[in-house]
């Protein structure tokens, strides 16, 4: 078949099952749209306001899907502006294949009109990247585009594309990509590995088990549960394991981090054995390396080999995939409960309960809190919702606080930490799974770093649910200044604009809530309202996140007030 | 721990954009490449990439395992000196006035072991293989009386031990 390059790529897309792709259009992109043009019935693509909200919102739809994510934009300021979203997923490992437009390969290297070197400037932060010449290049590469955006730790591949390449014939023929000779994407399951890890666990008189996200990346829930479940292990997760297994799961034991629960910090330095599972040990997880988990022996679960030993030595790695290497050692370990271990799990939550949860559910304050707004929004979801959360203070109330039945939950920028990633990756997760409810918690910081993403939903239709927790401050930044910094608020209060003005002026449904009374009417309305929906909520101004492990400072350190 | 000098020898495909990709990972950290060379290896088509550099071991074991998750990398290994038979190559250009008029350039010529490349009406080339050590004592000598031009490539090596790659190899197109 003698086709063009670019009716090629949106073939090659059809390969490989995409039906959705994000992107913004341009000079050198111009014959790809003129073929998604064409194929506009099979391949669907969606018109963003800025091209970071298209990788963010490919990122959305690889989150909550598990498939790749595809972004376009034409060359110049159209790719540069993809390098956020891509860095992204390269360090919270999503797939997602960006596809650029570049200037004529006559015209490379001559300061064309918007040229850029989009190759150098995205390898620090892609998984690989290519750039396309000749047309019959096409169909080979876009194969091993998405064999490595998906394959083994996946992540974010560019493939850049000239514009002769585009409009040049070749002949088509497509074959997916199945292996790269120079490329492992998972070693492979070594049985003494898991049989030297089994021994420590099945010795070991106070375990605890960290997952990330590994378990969501490799579809590992089930292993993870029947390893749980047997062992008797108390479970906490990363901010990107989240929603791995279901929250009120009675061995879950909360989260880990800066902010994550007292209990599994405190006692991270207190187990004799500390199993980490599709996780990476990342500096807001372990804080002060130099006094993390010394006592334990660390058993360390991962796909990835360059993360063994990175940040913390592994007593046993075992290496491979997550999902296997957690259904061998099932049949390995002992049935256990742990009880006594346990219970000083529950001791550490009480008192934090104490200190900081019904503070934050059932505050004093006059003020609405954002705790208890995502407490609100679990009473209507019953934990079913997809939460996308921005960057910030309401993120973190977010993984804290909200409840997740189902995998696939929790979608939030964990390593990166974008503000403005929120906004474009609902959009993404609800088109990847209309069938599920998809809200997004913003900040009114973040949310005016894409805020003009209010008109792809407009456009769309889409129906996701935004909330706005408002505290008229760059909340997280003006936290560290009262705690740190002597509450010198360098540049951190804001004066924002009409809120629901300008969602209205995009035609969405919109509601601000100011008083605590109100609160329950208004989250009730919005989720089930069929069509989008925006909720501003005023919350008190100058509230902090705890529990918190001031950066430098042990997990054991961590403070309560 | 204390800083130590490093060979790192890296198998590759042989690709445009995979110098800019390894060399990023040094630059990430702030390590000095002290050396670098590029060449074909042992095996047809495949590039192998000879890197000196001074860290600690526990950063060459990082460094090594992010180099080698890059996807055109076969396999990186890292070796300390004394693990390997390592070399240099060093070009002079000098005035050859100087060779018919100073006797002692003839004897360092000599004692040396560097060889003359080429002669000419205006200058002679000549060449030194061998350690570092070697080629900065020959440059130390050469220098009083005048070097027009000097340059000395990147280090080349080879592991003592076997690096396995080409059982690797097999097995991977297996």
């Amino acid at each position: 078949m003698r086709i063009s390059g670019a009716e090629a790529v949106i073939r090659c897309l059809l390969e490989e099952g995409v039906n959705l792709v994000y992107g913004y259009p341009g000079g050198a992109i111009m014959p790809v749209y003129d073929e998604l043009y064409k194929f506009k019935d099979e391949l669907h693509h969606v018109l963003v306001r800025h091209e970071q909200g298209a990788t963010h919102a490919a990122q959305g739809f690889a989150r909550a899907t598990g498939k790749v994510g595809v972004a376009i934009a034409t060359s110049g300021p159209g790719a540069t502006n993809l390098v956020t979203g891509i860095a992204d997923a390269q360090i919270d490992s999503t797939p997602m294949v960006c596809i650029t437009g570049q200037v004529g390969k006559h015209l490379l290297g001559s300061d064309a009109f918007q040229e850029t070197d989009i190759i150098s400037i995205s390898t620090p932060v892609t998984k690989w990247n290519y750039q396309i010449t000749e047309a019959h290049e096409i169909p080979e590469i876009m194969a091993k585009a998405f064999y490595i955006a998906k394959s083994g730790r996946p992540g974010p591949v560019l493939i850049d594309i000239t514009k002769n390449a585009q409009f040049d014939e070749l002949d088509f023929s497509y074959k997916k990509c199945t292996s790269i000779r120079s490329y492992v994407p998972k070693p492979s399951l070594k049985l003494e590995q898991v049989k030297a890890a089994a021994e420590i666990i099945n010795s070991a008189k106070k375990p605890m088990i960290v997952f990330g996200q590994g378990i969501i990346l490799g579809e590992a829930e089930a292993e993870l549960k029947a390893f749980v479940e047997k062992t008797g292990i108390p479970a906490a997760w990363t901010v990107l394991g989240l929603s791995a297994m279901p929250t009120d799961h009675p061995l879950n034991v909360g989260m880990v981090g800066m902010h994550g629960n007292y209990g599994p910090n405190v006692l991270t330095n207190e187990c004799d054995v500390l199993i980490a599972l599709g996780m990476r040990f990342d500096d807001r997880v372990t804080g002060n390396l130099a006094t993390y988990a010394k006592q334990a022996k660390v058993i360390h679960f991962e796909i990835d080999p360059a993360e063994v030993d990175k940040n913390v030595k592994a007593d046993v790695a075992v290496l491979g995939d997550v999902k296997e290497t957690l259904a061998a050692i099932l049949s390995m370990v002992d049935s256990k409960t742990h009880e006594s271990w346990h219970n000083e799990f529950k001791e550490k939550y009480n008192i934090e309960l104490e200190a900081v949860i019904n503070d934050e559910l059932q505050p004093k304050k006059e003020g609405i809190s954002m705790g208890e707004t995502i407490e609100m929004i679990n009473k209507h979801s019953k934990g079913d919702a997809i939460m996308v959360s921005d960057v910030g203070q309401h993120q973190m109330f977010t993984c804290r606080y909200s409840k997740f039945n189902s995998t696939k939950s929790n979608i939030t920028s964990g390593g990166l930490g974008t503000m403005g990633f929120a906004l474009p990756a609902a959009i993404g997760a609800k088109m990847g799974r209309p069938d599920r409810e998809v809200v997004a918690i913003i900040g009114d910081g973040g949310f005016q770093m894409t805020i003009q993403e209010l008109g792809t939903i407009f456009q769309t239709q889409v129906p996701v649910k935004i909330v706005v927790l408002n505290n008229e401050f760059l909340g997280m930044v003006r936290q560290w200044q009262q705690l740190f910094f002597d509450k010198r608020y360098a540049s951190t209060e804001m004066i924002n604009p009409n809120f629901i003005a300008i969602a209205e002026g995009y035609y969405i449904k919109a509601k601000k809530v100011t008083k605590r009374e109100d609160l329950d009417a208004a989250v009730a309305e919005m989720m089930a309202s069929k069509e989008s929906y925006f909720l501003e909520v005023l919350v008190e101004k100058e509230n902090n996140v705890f529990p918190m492990i001031p950066t430098g400072a042990s997990v054991s350190d961590i403070r309560l007030s | 721990m204390e800083n130590k000098t490093f060979t790192i020898s890296v198998y590759s495909e042989n690709n445009v954009g995979l110098l800019n990709r390894i060399s990023v990972i040094f630059l990430k950290r702030h390590i000095n490449i002290l050396s670098l060379n590029v060449s074909e290896s042992e095996i047809e088509n495949v590039s192998r990439f000879v890197i000196v550099v001074d860290t600690t071991e526990k950063w060459v074991k990082n460094i090594v395992g992010q180099i080698e998750k890059q996807i055109e990398v076969i396999k990186a290994f890292y070796h300390i000196d004394e693990e390997t038979i390592f070399l240099e190559s060093a070009i002079f250009k000098i005035n050859s006035s100087l060779l018919f008029d100073e006797r002692q350039i003839q004897n360092i010529i000599k004692e040396s072991h560097s060889e003359i490349v080429t002669v000419s009406r205006d200058f002679f080339v000549i060449s030194k293989t061998g350690r570092r050590s070697e080629i900065d004592e020959l440059h130390a000598k050469l220098k009083p009386f005048g070097i027009m031009q000097f340059v000395r490539s990147g280090r080349i090596s080879v592991s003592k031990e076997k690096m396995e790659i080409t059982s690797l190899l097999e097995e991977l197109q297996s």
